[in-house]
């Protein structure tokens, strides 16, 4: 323990638990709408560790979209969907090949992240930054707010493509549109 | 508090974390004791204003009915119906009522008292209202029944649509405090923004009104549209707590507009040193809550329910259009009509005679806002002039469209010919 106070590391434990728990739900729950409902439990494992990284604009803004919004079209989708409980019985006959891949790929996986996080040349990095202090949050949304109107940063292109993209939308919405 | 834990021999951090769960409960309590009162007033209000006298009988002058109705609500059978998904069942009303004390956490009560003071205040209490639009579904969902869903999509229909509008004027306090924390929106309301932005205030209030699912939106729990909705299947204490955070919502938004727009805590007194400054920004704010209240439940009581048609439309067609070009309007003028702090600091202890007693009067701060609030208000008073004149025009073409579909002449008979004149055209 680093300089790393107490209640961040539980912190830490129970937002992790939440986050990988709930996604280990979402894939294992028979009944369809369950599994919308872990993926909402892990959404909310992940907020709370961008608050833990000093992020809280990026915080609300993932309960508000993800959680509030995203998680709600999802939910629309399962319910108009017809067999909401699942099979009980394994169907897929290639899982061995299956596991294996997806071992390997977690194996590659953690390997890059222990090279790049915890066996740098600087000695052994701290698992999360000591204490957020309040300059740091504000000059961050600050950032945020001029990196999406300057010309010279990449957040101006993607927001003209989704204006168009919802252009478009709207465009096939209304041609499609029966008359009456 | 943490001083206190400390000196037991407490570890420091875990002091601070037990200070604060004690500051979460007293939070959250408070909202909760509030609603026994408040639902007296609004049966007592709502009474009144329909001319009769409202409970009289539990207690003097009935103030003990709401006991009467937990009790009552407390004792009922706990129906869970056949097919339902129980553990979702037993969730949603539990996520409804998280989901508005939730927001108490923001609300700066004074100048000294806030539960969190997060500097994304104003984008937080929209997020965690969208979970009272999910407990909404689950219910509905989980009651197995059809029209328990039904209900319930129109509800997330409604909920939904009117979060857009919500946000859009937000965003304008937020552009003129600038800041997102709730605690320095309060601080940067020398002039309160309602004088600046009275149209923000009122699309904040009406969309407010609709998440909530009050009247005259109050579609939600409307017994004679498609009985009660959502918690068709709701009986005894859950059923309770969907009723209770309701009316913690009502009230929650009452408190969310005197921060957002009325000034908060800011009153005259209100920046006094310690618990006494504290006590008297917590009334202010407290009146002010009480005030708008009021006007929820006069708005509830005399103005009729609107269909679901005429809901969205309201909503789409009106209020999203009308709150964007707020937002342009208001962000132009907050830009060229900066106030200058440093300036009216400066006019303030160089002024003499009377501009110095006036400007004693309002405070340097009020002064430096002063051109932003004027040009702002008249720039809001045109857009609703031009707004009006817009809603007169299409009101007239409706009205023709009534009129000539009301006195197209008759095919069969020809001696049936209308002999008066239409009126109105």
């Amino acid at each position: 323990m680093q300089n790393v106070d107490i209640v961040q590391w539980v912190a830490f434990i129970v937002l992790s638990v939440l986050t990988l728990g709930g996604g280990f739900m979402v894939a294992r729950d028979r009944n369809l709408f369950h599994g919308a409902l872990w993926l909402l439990v892990s959404l909310f494992g992940v907020a709370g560790l961008f608050v833990l990284l000093a992020a809280p604009f990026l915080a609300a803004v993932q309960v508000l979209v993800y959680m509030g919004a995203i998680v709600i079209l999802i939910i629309f989708a399962i319910m108009l969907t017809r067999r909401v409980m699942g099979e009980r019985e394994q169907t897929n006959n290639q899982w061995p090949i299956g596991l294996a891949m997806s071992a390997l790929a977690f194996l590659v996986i953690a390997f890059i992240l222990w090279q790049a996080t915890v066996s740098t040349s600087a000695g052994v990095r701290p698992l999360l930054p000591s204490a957020p202090g309040g300059a740091v949050s504000i000059d961050s949304i600050v950032t945020f707010g001029k990196s999406l109107v300057d010309p010279g940063q990449y957040a101006l292109p993607f927001e003209l493509a989704s204006l168009l993209l919802t252009g478009a939308m709207i465009g096939a919405i209304v041609i499609a549109r029966e008359e009456g | 508090m943490i001083e206190f834990l400390t000196n037991a021999g407490w570890n420091k951090d875990v002091a601070t974390f037990v200070a604060i769960v004690l500051g979460v409960i007293a939070v959250s309590s408070f909202g909760l004791i509030w609603i026994i009162f408040s639902i007296w007033l609004e049966r007592k209000i709502a009474g009144r204003i329909q001319d009769r006298v409202g409970p009289n009988r539990t207690g003097p002058y009935g103030l003990f009915q709401t006991f009467a109705d937990i009790g009552k609500l407390l004792t009922k059978e706990d129906i869970t119906p056949e097919g339902a998904d129980k553990f979702v069942y037993n969730i949603a009303p539990l996520l409804s009522v998280v989901a508005v004390i939730l927001i108490w956490a923001v609300i700066p009560f004074s100048s000294i008292w806030i539960g969190a003071d997060i500097n994304v205040g104003a984008l937080y209490f929209t997020a965690v209202g969208s979970f009272g639009t999910l407990a909404i579904l689950l219910a509905g969902w989980s009651s197995n029944n059809k029209y328990a869903l039904l209900g319930a999509f129109r509800v997330t229909a409604q909920l939904i649509s009117y979060e857009v509008p919500m946000v859009l004027s937000i965003l304008v306090p937020v552009l003129l405090a600038g800041t997102m924390s709730m605690q320095g929106i309060v601080q940067a309301q020398h002039i309160w923004y309602i004088f600046a932005v009275p149209i923000t205030a009122g699309i904040f209030f009406t969309s407010s009104l609709a998440e909530v699912g009050r009247s005259p939106f109050d579609l939600i729990e409307a017994e004679s549209e498609i009985v009660a909705g959502f918690n068709i299947e709701y009986t005894g204490m859950k059923f309770g707590m969907f009723y209770a955070a309701e009316f913690i919502h009502a009230f929650t938004i009452c408190v969310l507009t005197a921060v957002l727009f009325l000034g908060g805590w800011r009153g005259p007194g209100a920046n006094l040193e310690g618990v006494v400054g504290g006590i008297i920004g917590f009334g202010f704010l407290f009146v002010k809550s009480a005030a708008l209240y009021f006007l929820v439940m006069l708005i509830r009581n005399t103005v009729p329910r609107v269909r679901i048609d005429q809901m969205m439309a309201f909503n789409w067609k009106f209020l999203v259009p009308l709150s964007l070009v707020n937002v342009l309007v208001v962000a132009l003028i907050s830009r060229l009509f900066l106030p200058d702090y440093g300036a009216a600091q400066n006019m303030a202890s160089t002024a003499t005679g009377l501009g110095a007693f006036l400007i004693s009067l309002i405070g340097p701060g009020a002064l430096a806002e002063l051109p932003r609030t004027i040009v702002s208000l008249i720039a809001n008073v045109g857009l609703w002039w031009v707004v009006s004149e817009l809603l007169h025009r299409y009101a007239n073409l409706e009205r023709r469209k009534v009129i000539d579909l009301v006195t197209e002449p008759p095919q069969f008979s020809p001696e049936q010919q209308p002999t008066s004149a239409p009126a109105g055209r």
